[in-house]
């Protein structure tokens, strides 16, 4: 065999390599810019209270999440019973976002499916979830004693995504100093 | 009948355009500038619900927000760095169609130029390699063949 016949096949390799790579991304997940940052301030009125409001910093000093949802949402839907069950157990604490929603399209969605939430916040014209990078409801951010997110799911919560992500993180997470 | 056909489709045409140029023109702006601001950032900022579109061409609920976040901060006189950074900071160097030059971006700038050496480089070697053909040329027989070829045929 000649010296450089091997090359042609090197490259073959090479570029199966990466297209290989290529096909297990996931370039619907992009890498969120806001993992070890403090949760973006915001008050928002309360979707069940009227005339309240609800701020992150009203929180402050327990693990939480924040799960951006919206009664128009298929997916919200589908990881309800997932995320509620979750929640329930856990007994975490959970502001849910509700996203650029009608509030009495929210409430009638709660009042069928059930309401895990222990606060809800209406961002009716979305400023909020563009302060918090939200592209693709639902989105579910996990935040520490101090204020600072340290994980983001982006897409529906499965029950790997409680097993293998959530759950760990958050026993973690309240073994932390606050 | 192909007239007819062909001035149909051109009023269609027409009208679409006139469509897209009304919708250019809901918004006004206060200076020339900010209006080029304003195209020049909806065309360079990614949407990030469908990927492969810019904000400019996504008809994404999140990319109409996101043309009036644009527009508010254009006209209230931030620059265009200001408003990517604002973009960056809340959807990452992912929302930028031409990603910052940085280390974690080297490859995918230089990396064209890269190759493009690399081939350059290995198609001279190729070339210098080649042996020199000696240049054939015809002797008087065969001169004669041509030409009576080509005589026949004029």
């Amino acid at each position: 065999m000649k010296k450089g016949a091997i090359i042609p096949l090197v490259i073959f390799a090479v570029l199966v390599a990466f297209l290989a790579i290529g096909l297990g991304l996931k370039p619907r997940e992009v890498p969120s810019p806001f993992i070890d940052k403090a949760v973006p301030e915001f008050s928002l009125p309360k979707l069940m209270q009227e005339g309240q409001t609800i701020s992150p910093a009203d929180l402050k000093g327990q693990v939480w999440m924040l799960n951006v949802f919206a009664s128009w949402c298929v997916s919200c839907r589908a990881e309800h019973e997932v995320l509620s069950r979750f929640i329930r157990t856990e007994k975490v604490p959970v502001l849910g976002l509700n996203y650029k929603d009608e509030p009495s399209d929210a409430k009638k969605w709660l009042a069928a499916l059930g309401n895990p939430y222990q606060h809800i916040a209406v961002d009716y014209d979305g400023k909020a979830g563009i302060d918090l990078g939200v592209y693709g409801v639902p989105e579910t951010f996990v935040v520490d004693k101090k204020g600072i997110i340290r994980h983001k799911v982006t897409g529906p919560v499965y029950e790997e995504t409680v097993r293998d992500t959530l759950l760990p993180l958050i026993l973690k997470l309240r073994e932390e100093q606050g | 009948m192909r007239a007819l056909l062909l001035s149909c489709l051109c009023t269609v045409l027409l009208l679409g355009a006139v469509n897209a140029q009304a919708e250019a023109d809901a918004l006004t702006f206060k200076t020339a500038e900010s209006e080029a601001d304003y195209n020049a950032l909806i065309n360079e900022l990614r949407c990030l619900v469908c990927q492969n579109q810019n904000l400019a061409g996504s008809d994404a609920d999140l990319a109409k927000d996101l043309r009036a976040q644009v527009y508010d901060m254009v006209e209230s006189g931030q620059s265009r760095s200001d408003v990517v950074d604002y973009m960056v900071t809340r959807y990452g160097d992912f929302v930028l169609y031409r990603p910052a030059f940085k280390l974690k971006t080297v490859l995918l700038w230089l990396g064209p130029v890269v190759f493009l050496l690399l081939a350059l480089w290995f198609v001279i070697r190729w070339v210098r390699k080649q042996p020199a053909k000696p240049v054939e040329t015809l002797n008087e027989t065969q001169r004669e063949t041509v030409r009576d070829l080509l005589d026949k045929h004029k």
